[in-house]
């Protein structure tokens, strides 16, 4: 049995390197992105095929998330500035229940459109594993980056990757 | 001036104990409350003030700072040489830091209590950390207070306080929370605690047989061991009701080495009706057994190496019944606040003593002394705060 | 001693299997978490008045601490 010191030492140094590969805020990622077909608000059917040829950022929010709240206005910003370019951005709400999210819609408007999840169909497909999460993809349909999260200067992570790909 | 050590002390253990309710994805909103309540029973009227406000001064830091006055009011029901009328006032200032790292919530905070006979500072560090896909939280803690106790050979409106001893309590806690369900959430706390020092109230006192006093009895000093360390155990679980509503349910153990064990109930139930009101209920009972060198009537003087009479450390239950509303006067926000309510809180507690005996049937013909009634009484708590979160 | 080895091995081997989520994924999503990021279900909504209520208990009672929360909430971030 080894000394308790030496177990100790090697339980610290396991310790420090699971700790290191803790959570990054946003990594590289790939894969083509999931199709998925979800009503707006209004009941109309949209989905990501609309948007072909476009880069796009997928966005997971919900009226309960208050960092998802925090970035709603800056999204809304940035996709009235790089619509022009051939970008859109969409936001998947994962509320179980409709009206609250009108009731924040109508007190908050935003310009881009706002899809539907409350079955979590496309939550689960996009793997979230935080909220908020953004999710950009390229023109061909594939998944390049995913950001976990949302702090006060991320949105000039979003910005410069969404030049990048608007760029290719 | 019995009473008012023992909500100094009693504050003190609140400044020891664990952080309260934590999340560390974000550091809470910012918020600020003012606030008022009542106490009244066994003669007692204790009025407090506090006001607190906290700010995140950047999105990963938070300060909080609350200073509190208490305001004591009534006749000591158990000091037996003179019927004194207390008045006396406590000012208690605090502050917290925060610091939000990853998934770790860090903070530090200062609390410094003072009245005329007893002052005390305390010291707390704790940490709080989210694992496993935030389904857990961790906490640890460490809390360190230094007392100084004094007695007042005066009375209440011309005091003369002699400072008479010191003490240090240190709590040591740590926690587990647990996401059990989509509608269920549970915790464990375990808390240990060790003071020593001066740890008796110097305003009691013991009585004892004495068949050559005409009253039956005398009175003597209180001698109290040095050390006292004792440790607790709360579980507890919230659980969400589909219609909107949340009940808990917690369970306290308690046990020390003075021999005392203390087991506390409570059920507490949340109904809100949309965004404006906030309805809450709760009950609870606790019971605890003597400690072992507690007694109401010794049988002579000196008959122990340690002994007591003061009621905390009395065999005794008590049964609370309490009620919450909360009305949101700004529900969804006005220019920089977010949300703006007012609160109204009322408990009524039932005291039972099961070993200490009512002091104003002392001397009454008919009860000998160890005769008496046991003492109970029904104490009132009120509350109001109004709190604005920006 | 071994006793005390094994145990303290059992807890940082647990700890790290949590930490990592080797073997077990948690079972609650983050687009779960509605009813948790609710206000009552929050433990201690006021903690002032819940300190307080405390204040009184302790100014009474033999007992003191293990009181109090942490965790729920909306996880986000």
């Amino acid at each position: 049995m080894l000394s308790t010191s030496t177990l100790l030492k090697r339980c610290a140094m396991a310790a420090i390197v699971v700790a290191s590969t803790a959570f990054a805020a946003g990594g590289d990622a790939s894969g083509p992105a999931p199709a998925f077909t979800l009503t707006t608000l209004a009941g109309q059917p949209s989905g990501l095929s609309a948007y072909k040829g476009q880069v796009v950022m997928v966005n997971f929010w919900a009226t309960w998330c208050g960092p998802c709240q925090q970035e709603m206005p800056l999204l809304d910003q940035m996709y009235k500035k790089y619509k022009p370019a051939g970008f859109t951005l969409i936001g998947v709400n994962v509320d179980k229940e409709a009206p609250a999210v009108k009731e924040l819609l109508t007190r908050k408007p935003v310009s881009f459109p706002v899809l539907l999840d409350p079955a979590n169909q496309v939550s689960k497909a996009y793997h979230v594993d935080e909220m908020p999460s953004s999710v950009i993809i390229d023109r061909k349909g594939q998944i390049r980056y995913i950001h976990r999260g949302y702090k006060p200067g991320d949105e000039n992570d979003y910005q410069d990757r969404i030049r990048q790909l608007i760029r290719e | 001036m019995t009473q008012r050590h023992i909500f100094a002390r009693a504050a003190v253990i609140a400044a020891l104990l664990l952080v309260r309710s934590t999340s560390a994805d974000v550091l809470p909103d910012d918020r600020a409350d003012v606030f008022y309540s009542k106490y009244s029973g066994g003669g007692m009227d204790i009025t407090g003030y506090s006001a607190t406000a906290r700010a995140k001064i950047t999105e990963n830091f938070a300060v909080e700072a609350n200073y509190f006055i208490d305001k004591v009011s009534g006749a000591s029901i158990d000091v037996l040489s003179q019927a004194s009328v207390i008045k006396d006032e406590r000012r208690q200032k605090s502050g917290t830091i925060e610091y939000l790292r990853d998934k770790t919530t860090y903070t530090a905070s200062y609390t410094s209590s003072v009245e005329r006979d007893y002052i005390s500072d305390t010291a707390s560090f704790g940490l709080s950390q989210d694992m496993f896909g935030d389904l857990t939280t961790v906490t640890l803690g460490f809390s360190e207070s230094h007392n100084t106790v004094g007695e007042n050979n005066g009375t209440a409106n011309d005091p003369n306080v002699a400072w008479i001893g010191h003490a240090i309590s240190r709590a040591y806690s740590g926690g587990v929370s647990q996401i059990l369900t989509k509608n269920f959430i549970a915790g464990v706390n375990l808390q240990v605690i060790t003071d020593a020092g001066y740890l008796a109230n110097p305003y009691r006192s013991i009585r004892y047989l004495d068949p050559s006093n005409p009253k039956g009895y005398s009175l003597g000093d209180q001698v109290y061991p040095d050390t006292h360390t004792s440790t607790a155990v709360q579980v507890q679980g919230k659980y969400y009701l589909p219609y909107r509503a949340a009940v808990t349910a917690l369970y306290r153990y308690y046990n020390d080495t003075w021999g005392m064990v203390g087991n506390t109930y409570e059920l507490d139930y949340t109904h809100p009706i949309r965004n404006r009101w906030i309805f809450e209920g709760r009950v609870r009972y606790y019971k605890q057994n003597a400690a072992s060198f507690y007694s109401d009537l010794f049988p002579y003087a000196d008959s122990q190496n340690f002994v007591a009479r003061d009621q905390n450390l009395a065999a005794q239950d008590n049964t609370t019944v309490g009620g919450k509303v909360t009305y949101a006067f700004l529900p969804d926000g006005w220019k920089i606040f977010k949300r703006g309510t007012v609160t109204f809180d009322v408990s009524r507690i039932r005291f039972n003593y099961l070993d200490f005996r009512n002091i104003k049937y002392y001397g009454v013909p008919q009860y000998t002394p160890g005769t008496e009634p046991l003492y109970n009484f029904n104490a009132n708590v009120f509350q109001v705060f109004l709190s604005v979160y920006f | 001693m071994r006793c005390r080895q094994m145990l303290l091995s059992g807890t940082v081997l647990g700890a790290l299997v949590l930490s990592s989520g080797c073997s077990i994924q948690p079972w609650v999503k983050p687009y779960e978490r509605d009813r948790l990021a609710d206000p009552i279900m929050a433990w201690d909504r006021d903690a002032i008045s819940s300190a307080y209520l405390d204040h009184i208990r302790e100014s009474r009672e033999g007992s003191r601490g293990a009181t109090g929360g942490a965790g729920g909430g909306c996880g986000c971030n």
